[in-house]
């Protein structure tokens, strides 16, 4: 078996939140009160360890809410990357940014680290909306927030965005479409809505005073937004994103190519020499690690030659371009029809996949009920 | 008879305990046990007479024991006391009217705060007609409702039984034990019998073990059995060698003999439960008794389904979980049948629903196969034009109408006690179940026992549910078989995607027919998940389409969430789809989970 130059990439989580959203179940907590300075101090011990074991090709600072962070450990933050995990012929360096809290003096700041990729958490340009989900954002601050980031050189940005919203009606899913294009912007993801244990929502589902749209909903909203969005020139390349020729996410990518990358901060998850692993998530325990032993894993698990072919289906059919027969064979030395030669035909036979140029990919119908494509490629 | 057995025999007490579930039965049994120091209290477990563990989840006992304990009375003198534990449902009422017959008395348990519930006394007129002397057992006096005038007069007034020196208990705390002890000294007879006449020994439960066979539990009620008899059983007249006899304390211990008015138990080399018929008699081959003693009683199943493996290759690994169960359960029937929807399986037989239950609950986890389990039918009697007739457990083997003179089905006399203000809503359901009003008694100024005959198969369905929330739980019910009757019944079938599914048939009356047809659609529209196609689900009786709903298809099954890096959490999500589907059967082209194929027959109120 011939394993190509692994792809490396760096995520690194900041957990810190001024305000916790009704639907999100990520490893976040209150900033208030917390041993931040500590955090920064544990990411930085973490980030050298990892450094010393080669420099990524992306980084990607996720949260949370990384621009929660005040101006001094922000910078500082980024003082440590640069220190340790900066690599001059960095291919993307994305970090996440609040509307609320994005402001001049932290687009300095990214700027002159060289951030090359902006991603704004809007979720939807209806006020109502905004509220209902829990964000402490109106829609005119993302609008104002992206264009300050514009002013400051920032052309790369993508905009999150949600979908399957508690009373979002079709026209206000356009509308908040329209609004995101009207930026000028080449890349947006949109995720619809997922009812997760833990969350307020959660809670208020439990109790009966949530109400969701349906499947069938969801799926029109689903179906609506691809033909938009496709309509502007954004193209449809994964599952929940969208981009302009040459904007599509580089350290998302990784992800769908299987390829391995460092977790870095509490709660992160990581695929680095064939183990994929996961962090402390509280941050008491994630500092205690860290100051312990140098990293914060509590879960280790060695992907398993059968683990790794599935996942490379699976995460790679997420792919509108889908997964390529010759690379399947180059990557685990067997033909994917030997493999799989079964499940491919079934698929094929009820119209969820298709082969073309070499690639097999989704169909338009398979998009849409991709869990049965994925489920498919689970061998025991 | 020896001085020294005659002196044994008149210490001896039998009895066993008679209440309703949950008024305190294995509790005021773990008292007696105590107080007879049967346990250290190291070994006392928490309601030591419920062995398996379904029973002590359902807090019911299903499985009859036996126990003799040697209480010392404040006189000084010693008794033998044989405690026999009975079943607590319905189902079983032959098996507790073995068990009562094994006795000379009985506690009755009644809770002091509930009051006499139906089947209390359903079981004490059992006792009473095995002519038992009944102690009566006021219970829970401690809790803040209780009110024991109130159920004194009940257990006067609705059961006849002179309440006047009822003991007032809490078996929890152990208020009241001794009384109970110096109650059962006194008025329960010691029995008589001759221990020199030939042998009588009543079976009243057996369980199969794997090292020595079969163990048979018994009461001697004439003769003496020892090691090494041959003895034959009065039903089928089959001969054993016995090695061993014993009694438990709750411990098990060997003993020489069994003699007049014991209680323990035999084995002798015996392969099946079905040679140890619960109410046969136990004699001796060379001397054999003239008669059997009365009551005995061959249990025939009342109601059947069809039990199928979801995977197709655990089909030889149900048989053998059929065989093992079948070796310690004399009701269990079982044949091989074949289903087009759900391939190879069984129909089996079944004394009631909960004992279908329990067999079910206890395939799948004690054998780990997960079943599909069809909807339960009873037997209905068909004549046919040619004049022959048929026996039909399963609906889809219902001959076609065109060929049928006419259809019987089994009916029960069922008695509800109930609340004087809930009998209007009784009535009305039973009217609504095609019952016919026999009856009315009224016990007292409360209370009421409402009697009718209602046909088998509607107390099957949702009866029991509906009787309990119609009346707020407080009413009760025992009923009883009453044989068949001529009724206006049809089949109805059930077609998934435009095919017919043989395992989803039904047997309805024919005024509830669209009603039930309406219902099944919908709730198995409810339980099917969407499909990649659409599902037309439809109700057919003959060729006619009496309902219909359809299952829309399956639009968006997409994650379209922000995981990050978190790969494993994708993966189990998907393992969680997966493990779902294996839980489900394909039929034909479309996936049916388990509970639909019970949905046709187990429907709540509001459907």
């Amino acid at each position: 078996m011939i394993n190509k130059t692994a792809h490396r990439g760096a995520y690194i989580h900041i957990p810190f939140c001024d305000h916790i959203c009704y639907y999100c179940d990520f490893n976040k907590v209150f900033m208030k009160n917390q041993p931040v300075d500590d955090y920064l101090d544990a990411l930085a011990l973490e980030m050298k360890g990892y450094g010393a074991d080669g420099l990524p090709e992306t980084i990607y600072v996720g949260g949370g809410t990384p621009t929660a962070l005040n101006e001094q450990q922000f910078e500082r933050l980024f003082i440590d990357i640069e220190h340790y995990l900066m690599n001059p012929s960095i291919k993307e360096f994305t970090v996440e940014a609040n509307p609320e809290s994005l402001n001049e003096a932290k687009l300095k700041i990214m700027k002159r680290f060289g951030v090359t990729r902006l991603s704004v958490g809007v979720q939807t340009f209806d006020n109502r909306l905004l509220k209902e989900i829990g964000r402490a954002h109106g829609a005119n601050d993302a609008a104002n927030a992206v264009r300050l980031a514009q002013e400051h050189g920032f052309n790369n940005i993508t905009l999150d965005l949600m979908f399957a919203l508690p009373g979002q009606t079709e026209t206000v899913l356009h509308e908040s479409l329209e609004r995101a294009l009207s930026l000028g912007i080449p890349h947006i993801s949109i995720y619809s809505l997922q009812l997760e244990p833990k969350t307020i929502f959660y809670n208020r589902m439990k109790s009966g005073t949530l109400k969701l749209p349906g499947e069938d909903f969801e799926a029109d909203m689903y179906g609506q937004i691809i033909l938009e969005l496709e309509k502007h020139g954004l193209h449809h390349y994964e599952i929940s994103n969208f981009a302009k020729p040459g904007y599509e996410g580089v350290h998302n990518s990784m992800y769908w190519h299987n390829e391995e990358y460092y977790g870095i901060g509490a709660g992160a998850h990581g695929y680095w020499k064939g183990i994929r692993y996961a962090n402390a998530g509280p941050v008491k325990k994630y500092i205690e690690h860290v100051c312990k032993q140098g990293n914060a894993r509590v879960s280790e698990h060695e992907v398993t030659f059968t683990e790794k072919m599935e996942e490379e289906m699976f995460l790679g059919l997420r792919l509108m371009r889908g997964v390529s027969v010759e690379h399947f064979k180059e990557k685990f030395g067997r033909p994917i029809e030997q493999v799989y030669g079964k499940q491919l035909e079934q698929l094929k036979a009820r119209g969820l996949i298709h082969e073309r140029d070499g690639r097999l990919a989704m169909t338009p119908k398979g998009v849409f009920l991709g869990n049965n494509v994925f489920e498919a490629f689970l061998i025991s | 008879m020896s001085e020294k057995q005659g002196t044994r025999q008149s210490r001896i007490r039998n009895f066993s305990i008679i209440a309703h579930i949950d008024h305190g039965k294995s509790t005021l049994a773990d008292r007696i046990l105590e107080a007879t120091q049967a346990l250290t209290q190291r070994e006392m477990k928490a309601q030591m007479l419920d062995a398996m563990d379904l029973e002590r989840e359902r807090g019911i006992t299903i499985k009859l024991n036996a126990v003799e304990l040697n209480y010392t009375a404040p006189s000084g003198e010693t008794y033998i006391f044989h405690l026999i534990d009975t079943p607590g449902h319905v189902d079983f009422s032959y098996e507790v009217s073995r068990s009562l017959a094994a006795c000379e008395g009985a506690l009755l348990v009644v809770d002091a705060a509930q009051g006499v519930e139906a089947q209390t006394l359903a079981n004490v007129y059992l006792a009473l007609e095995n002519n038992l002397e009944i102690i009566s057992i006021i219970n829970k006096i401690d809790l803040p409702n209780a009110d024991p005038d109130r159920v004194k007069q009940e257990i006067e007034d609705v059961i006849g039984l002179d309440a006047s020196d009822a003991v007032l208990a809490s078996a929890k705390t152990g208020i009241g034990t001794n009384e109970i002890l110096e109650q059962i000294i006194e008025k329960i007879p010691a029995p008589s019998g001759d221990p020199n006449a030939p042998l009588q020994a009543l079976i009243f439960d057996s369980l199969y073990d794997a090292y020595r066979g079969v163990v048979v539990y018994i009461r001697v009620v004439e003769g003496t059995v020892h090691v090494g008899d041959q003895i034959k059983m009065m039903a089928n007249g089959k001969t054993f060698e016995v090695l061993e006899v014993g009694v438990a304390t709750p411990k098990i211990e060997s003993r020489e003999e069994l003699s007049v008015g014991d209680v323990g138990f035999l084995t002798a080399s015996i392969k099946s439960v079905h040679d140890t018929q619960v109410g046969d008699t136990v004699t001796h081959a060379e001397r054999p008794a003239d008669k059997p003693l009365p009551g005995y009683r061959k249990m025939n199943p009342m109601v059947y389904c069809g039990l199928y493996p979801i995977d197709t290759a655990r089909y030889d690994d149900l048989r053998e979980a059929l065989g093992r169960l079948e070796l310690n359960d004399s009701a269990l029937q079982y044949e091989p049948e074949t289903s087009e929807a759900l391939g190879f399986g069984f129909r089996c037989g079944f004394l009631g629903l909960l004992h279908m239950d329990i067999v079910q609950e206890r395939l799948e986890r004690e054998f780990n196969i997960d079943l599909i389990a069809t909807a339960p039918s009873v037997i209905y009697n068909v004549k046919l034009t040619d004049g022959s007739s048929v026996r039909v457990g399963n609906p889809s083997e219902m001959p076609e109408r065109k060929f049928i003179a006419e259809v019987e089905e089994p009916y029960v006399k069922a008695t509800i006690m109930t609340p004087n203000d809930y009998v209007g809503s009784i009535m009305e359901l039973c009217q609504r179940k095609r019952g016919e009003f026999k009856t009315m008694e009224y016990l007292d100024a409360n209370r009421t026992n409402v009697i009718y005959d209602l046909p088998l198969s509607e107390i099957m369905y949702d009866f029991f549910d509906i009787l309990k929330s119609s009346t707020k739980g407080y009413a009760s019910l025992d009923y009883e078989m009453d044989g068949y009757r001529v009724s206006d019944l049809l089949k109805m079938d059930i077609l998934l995607n435009g095919e017919k599914v043989d395992a989803l048939s039904v047997i309805v009356h024919q005024e509830f027919a669209y009603d039930r047809g309406k219902a099944i659609v919908e709730k198995l529209k409810e339980l099917i998940p969407r499909q990649q196609f659409e599902v037309p689900i439809q109700a057919a009786i003959g060729q006619k389409i009496i309902s219909r709903s359809t299952i829309k298809a399956l639009r968006k099954n997409v994650l379209a969430k922000c995981y990050g890096g978190d790969v494993s959490r994708k993966r189990k999500l998907l393992e969680k789809q997966k493990e779902g589907k294996k839980r489900m059967k394909a039929v034909g082209s479309v996936e049916v989970p388990q509970e639909a194929f019970m949905a046709v027959f187990r429907m709540s109120q509001d459907d």
